[in-house]
């Protein structure tokens, strides 16, 4: 059972839910971080990471002695990654291929275009996923991507890899609803989506309702801070259908102890039940996931 | 023309609530909004849409069924992991090649690697971008197609158009509103801006988000500064916010204390600075002040 917690608008409680369900499920539980660009659960989680890993993925470099500066391998980045400076004598200009590692999605499009094989590749570092224990569940994945690195898509695929199909796993996503946020829903058994009661949050609710649907995931909806603005949310969820699983009102206290890193079902532990109920309805709606 | 982008790291920390404000105060201005994921900004200012443009930013591979000899290199190929081949029943061998679009990146690898030309890539529409007229002037957006790709060269088209308009009207200032994380959109936004401004919450989840994205600002070699928001919920977090940005030399531009008010303001789709006139927006036009002067 693999249960994905995201949210379209960021800052809607994403973390606070999906460590909090975590804790109240506990047990053989495996909590993956998969907002790679900002992870945050570590802070709520307080894990014990024994393990690092580097990621890596191949970055293409010029032999320039084969080099014939034909251009062919930059006209094959769709990335517009690559640019080759023809030699002129007359210009006095040596001939040289520029590669903008920023914008390099590491496809090997360009080695393979290349006739004389003058590219090859090196592999560079684009961040790390570190693992652990922590108290409460089983274990701890995070991934963080390098800062200065455009692509965060690989990192979430390593952070997913841990995912352990026939025991239960709580991922956090990012927010969104492009690529990071896609690799960290995709085949998973459920969504939750958390959003707030505003026209930001309906607005960002409703691409990522749109999103599961493209993906075929079963979703609900959790209202964080549920009073603080109008009724349209709920409109929008009965119209389309969803579930809201949980409603949870504005408390100043909850705001508080999040700043601090205090997960809410420590601060406010009549929450932990109403997780547990969550996650029995998940289990009934997509007839699957181990007893809780 | 001051190009001044407004950034969080975390998100949901008051960026577009800010943006709105900055709109509504600056004079001679355009405004975009860079976060073509979710966006939000349009909310706060009503746009009335002047032109709206198909956005081709991505390719999606395809495979021509007849001339494919199921030699499955292809398959080898995609570093994406967006080809599989399906089976014949029983073991009857390679019915076909598929492609699956929701993991196909359109780089066009198995393009250059299919031995018998079998593979093309097809343009396709990944969005829309639009100009349009507020009561704050023009204004520049776009909306991401669901689960599209590229969203880093959306944000570059819409900020070299928002570059143009600028020229063209005289603007002194462009207002972005960036998008959270620190991933491509990001660093496509604070590519050529003069000042990113990190808005920042006193929750360690803040703390440890804005520490990411100044790593990121710094690595481009973008001066920025800092807004902490809704300081009031943890003081003691507001301190160590300012204690760090001193060390790292990050001006603090000011400190906006948390009010119930500010959701409602969302509510009503009116910019704060105009929907009340309390400390939250005094505060909001002394770091206009702050972080508008010079360039």
């Amino acid at each position: 059972m693999v249960i994905t917690v995201a949210s379209g608008k960021g800052g809607t409680g994403k973390t606070l839910v999906s460590t909090s369900l975590a804790l109240s499920l506990g047990g053989d539980l495996h909590f993956l971080d998969c907002d790679v660009e900002e992870p945050n659960g570590y802070i709520f989680l307080k894990p014990e990471i024994n393990k690092t890993e580097k990621i890596y993925l191949p970055k293409p470099k010029i032999d320039i002695g084969k080099c014939t500066f034909c251009g062919k391998c930059s006209s094959a980045c769709v990335y517009n990654a690559i640019a080759v400076i023809k030699p002129s004598e007359e210009k006095k200009v040596r001939g040289s291929v520029l590669f903008f590692y920023e914008l390099c999605h590491s496809c090997g499009a360009c080695s393979l275009a290349c006739p004389e094989k003058a590219i090859y590749e090196e592999p560079a570092e684009k961040g790390e996923t570190e693992t652990g224990i922590a108290k409460g569940i089983s274990t701890f994945v995070q991934g963080r991507l390098k800062p200065g690195e455009a692509n965060p898509v690989p990192v979430v695929k390593a952070v997913k890899k841990n995912v352990k199909e026939d025991s239960l796993n709580v991922i956090d996503a990012s927010p969104g609803t492009s690529c990071p946020v896609v690799q960290a829903v995709k085949g998973v058994d459920f969504c939750i989506l958390v959003t707030e009661p505003t026209p930001f949050g309906l607005n960002d609710l409703t691409l990522a309702v749109e999103m599961n649907k493209k993906l075929g995931i079963p979703m609900g909806v959790i209202i964080n801070r549920s009073d603080i603005g109008d009724r349209k949310v709920e409109k929008y969820c009965k119209k389309e259908n969803i579930p809201v699983l949980l409603s949870i009102p504005f408390k100043r206290e909850i705001a508080v102890a999040y700043s601090k890193g205090i997960p809410m079902v420590e601060s406010f532990p009549e929450y932990s039940e109403k997780f547990k109920k969550i996650y029995k309805k998940i289990c009934s709606i997509v007839k699957k996931g181990p007893e809780r | 023309m001051k190009k001044i982008l407004v950034i969080s790291g975390k998100g949901g920390t008051g960026k577009t609530v800010l943006t709105a404000s900055f709109a509504a105060i600056a004079k001679k201005k355009i405004m975009v909004d860079c976060d073509v994921d979710a966006a939000n900004l349009y909310l706060l200012l009503n746009p009335r849409i002047r032109k709206t443009e198909a956005f081709m930013g991505g390719n999606e591979a395809e495979i021509n069924q007849e001339r494919c000899i199921k030699c499955g290199k292809c398959i080898s190929i995609c570093r994406f992991e967006a080809i599989r081949a399906v089976y014949k029943p029983g073991n009857g061998g390679i019915e076909s090649i598929v492609i699956d679009p929701l993991s196909c990146e359109g780089c066009g690898a198995c393009v250059y690697g299919c031995p018998v030309g079998a593979i093309d890539l097809e343009e396709k529409e990944s969005g829309k971008w639009f100009i349009s007229d507020t009561s704050y002037g023009t204004f520049v957006f776009a909306k991401l197609g669901i689960a599209a790709e590229n969203s880093g060269r959306l944000v570059s088209k819409i900020k070299e158009e928002a570059d143009k308009l600028g020229k063209k009207e005289k603007a002194d200032y462009i207002i972005i509103d960036g998008p959270p994380g620190i991933g491509c959109p990001v660093i496509s936004s604070l590519s050529g801006v003069d000042i990113a401004l990190v808005v920042t919450e006193p929750t360690l989840s803040g703390m440890s988000d804005m520490d990411r994205v100044i790593k990121v600002a710094e690595h481009f070699g973008i001066e920025t500064k800092a807004v902490i928001n809704k300081y009031d919920i943890n003081t003691e977090n507001s301190k160590k916010i300012e204690k760090i940005c001193g060390e790292k030399g990050i001006e603090v531009a000011g400190r906006i204390p948390f009010s119930e008010k500010v959701p409602k303001s969302v509510v009503e789709g009116i910019p704060y600075v105009e929907f009340s006139k309390d400390e939250v927006s005094e505060r909001i036009n002394e770091i206009w002040e702050v972080i508008s002067k010079g360039g």
